[in-house]
């Protein structure tokens, strides 16, 4: 079975990867044929449609969040017998650890002074990715409006909606990449600033400015959705409403803040809403670019370093992290939804 | 909200259908023009700025492209925009990225092994799902559609340490299926909501008549929803590809040995540890970026209908 879970050469690869896919679909024919017949109860058909996304979500979603929950709230320490010694593995002869309950992991996250910068950062993030990017997807959604080459000059601003996070930070790694002064510059941002006749600057290294650096890939990314869906939501406000303004003798940038902005409210709360979130569990930039290290980390970083590096003593902080990404994703969600509710009760 | 798809495809074209039509309409166009002019911010200001952001917005990507494609030692020397003055070009750059020092040709073949499987199993799973939810009958079927949808709000960071053990106990760990799988879990929630909602939009007379001609579910799934679903499909198909195709976190925690590696994982390693060699990287960076880069170009309209549907219903 060594193929099967270990796959090494480039058909057994392939072959894995159809022999999932033929699984896959010959378990679920398996399942549709035994309730495709007639006076199956309808409950068994419903199992059949629902039961194994059901096990899916259950096994796969919902318990492991509950189980990161519980962790965030238990912390690492050395066990205690009844005699009050350290218990010791018979096995190893090491002193085992017992998990307890314990506030621990969030006293530490939000009195830390370097967690408390890793909380402010994501405060940075999720505030100036979606208003940037909005402000800058509408505006740019108006003036190409009914243009000549508007699709072109869409697709131009979207294109890095399909780059994956990790190209767009190589991608503006190389901008911002830093020669000593004197030496010939190779990447355009400093470039332009030995031209303008000032020191070229580590964009990337010098704090507190370079999470700003960082978060401009990230609204450099995000502008396109939010010009999207602006620019669809601009088009489908009704003509009657514009000529109605227009006949109480409002034109330009008037009739913009009047009649538009107000009309595609519901479309801007959305975009705003889901640019935060992204925002929020977006990791790959900082992970590729510093590593979160000179003071750039945010929570979705910090949640990777801390499970993965940090050892047992940082599965609980990470699980914290988790929670805390969780915690702050809900009312946005609610916000959102509730929008969207009001908006199709309107219609 | 009344934001389809159309929406987005429909420029307003007066000019092309000028020359044929009556005069009155002709009359009508003329005024709706001039009213356009007035309701716009349309100025020679205005398409001045629209072109420089787009230039501004396309510098970065262009500047490596160019990079890519320079000589090693032209690269360290001298910046790309000289490189118009003085072009050199080479290909080795990506010769050495895919199967030189960078050897990215084995971890693509890894991304393509990950994505496949990590879209098809979502979608026919959510395709059955959506299908039970929109027109089968059964008690609390609202509580539980309303209970897969508020799942969307997982972030997956809660979900990894707790999935790993899972893999562990299963002895599927280092292999391709915990990727697979916790591809599947992550995708279903919004994948189930989105087909839903399509399917929702089926009339009932259709499948009332197939249901009054005798057929089950099974076969009202297959041979009247299916075929209507085909571009929602595409769109979600696509949204999932780009998901997969692009994701860092869910492959370095469940595919971090240098075999199950795709190709995302590898450059951003690369970033880190040969952060200077921007021949490779630059080279690399674009090898990554081909697939989704020809999936958006050319099926740019699903991939516009699909962000339209998730990102403005929910």
């Amino acid at each position: 079975m060594d193929w099967f879970l270990n796959p090494t050469s480039v058909s057994d690869k392939l072959i894995v990867m159809v022999v999932a896919i033929v699984l896959f679909v010959a378990i679920m024919a398996l399942i549709l044929w035994l309730i495709d017949r007639p006076n199956v109860p309808n409950w068994l058909v419903v199992a059949g449609f629902l039961g194994p996304v059901t096990i899916a979500l259950v096994v796969g979603l919902f318990y492991p969040a509950a189980g990161t929950v519980w962790r965030s709230f238990q912390v690492s320490q050395a066990a205690v017998g009844p005699d009050g010694k350290p218990v010791i593995n018979p096995n190893t002869g090491q002193k085992t650890s017992e998990l307890v309950f314990s506030f621990a992991n969030y006293d530490k996250v939000f009195t830390d002074p370097s967690f408390q910068k890793v909380l402010l950062n994501t405060v940075w993030w999720v505030i100036l990715v979606p208003v940037v990017a909005t402000v800058f997807g509408l505006i740019y959604a108006v003036l190409v409006d009914r243009t000549r080459g508007e699709k072109l000059a869409k697709a131009l601003v979207f294109l890095p909606m399909a780059i994956s996070m990790v190209g767009a930070s190589i991608i503006w790694k190389f901008m911002y990449e830093y020669r000593q002064e004197g030496a010939p510059q190779i990447g355009l941002l400093n470039q332009v600033l030995v031209w303008l006749g000032l020191d070229p600057y580590q964009f990337i290294i010098t704090e507190p400015w370079n999470t700003f650096f960082l978060i401009v890939v990230m609204i450099w990314i995000q502008a396109g959705f939010a010009m999207t869906v602006l620019s669809a939501a601009i088009k489908s406000v009704p003509d009657d409403i514009v000529e109605a303004a227009q006949i109480d003798g409002a034109t330009g940038f008037k009739l913009f803040r009047k009649v538009t902005v107000p009309t595609i409210r519901p479309a801007v709360v959305v975009v705003i809403t889901t640019i935060a979130m992204g925002s929020l569990k977006a990791f790959d930039i900082v992970r590729t670019m510093t590593g979160g290290n000179f003071g750039t980390s945010v929570v979705a970083n910090e949640f990777y370093t801390q499970t993965f590096r940090q050892g047992e003593q940082g599965v609980g902080i990470g699980a914290a992290l988790a929670v805390i990404l969780f915690v702050i994703i809900i009312p946005v969600i609610v916000y959102n939804v509730r929008q969207m509710r009001l908006s199709e009760e309107m219609r | 909200m009344s934001m389809s798809g159309s929406a987005v495809e429909l420029p307003v074209t007066t000019e092309a259908t000028g020359a044929e039509a009556p005069l009155t309409s002709r009359q009508l166009k003329r005024q709706l023009r001039l009213q356009e002019a007035k309701t716009k911010l349309s100025s020679p200001w205005a398409s001045g700025l629209a072109i420089l952001l787009a230039i501004l917005w396309t510098i970065p990507t262009f500047g490596l492209f160019v990079t890519s494609f320079r000589p090693a030692s032209d690269i360290v020397s001298s910046g790309w925009w000289t490189f118009f003055a003085n072009p050199g070009v080479t290909f080795e750059n990506y010769e050495n990225a895919w199967s030189g020092n960078g050897g990215l040709s084995a971890f693509f073949l890894n991304s393509f092994v990950i994505t496949l499987p990590a879209v098809i199993i979502p979608i026919s799973l959510a395709l059955l799902a959506a299908y039970a939810f929109a027109w089968i009958e059964f008690p609390f079927r609202g509580v539980l559609f309303v209970a897969v949808f508020a799942l969307q709000i997982v972030p997956i960071q809660v979900t990894l340490i707790p999935l790993q053990t899972i893999f562990v106990n299963f002895g599927l760990q280092n292999s391709f299926w915990p990727v697979w799988i916790s591809h599947t879990i992550f995708g279903l929630p919004l994948a189930i909501f989105l087909l839903h909602n399509f399917m929702k939009e089926v009339p009932a007379s259709i499948v009332e008549a197939a249901r009054v001609d005798g057929a089950g579910h099974v076969k009202i799934f297959f041979v009247v929803l299916l075929p209507l679903l085909v571009p929602a499909i595409a769109a979600f198909a696509i949204f999932q590809f780009l998901w997969v195709w692009n994701d860092l976190l869910v492959a370095i925690v469940f595919a971090p040995s240098p075999n199950l590696k795709p190709i995302t994982a590898a450059i951003a390693e690369l970033s880190g540890t040969r952060g200077s060699q921007w021949e490779l990287l630059s080279a690399g960076a674009f090898i990554a970026i081909v697939v989704p880069l020809a999936v958006f170009l050319g099926l740019q309209r699903y991939f516009v209908r699909g962000l339209l549907a998730g990102g403005v219903k929910g």
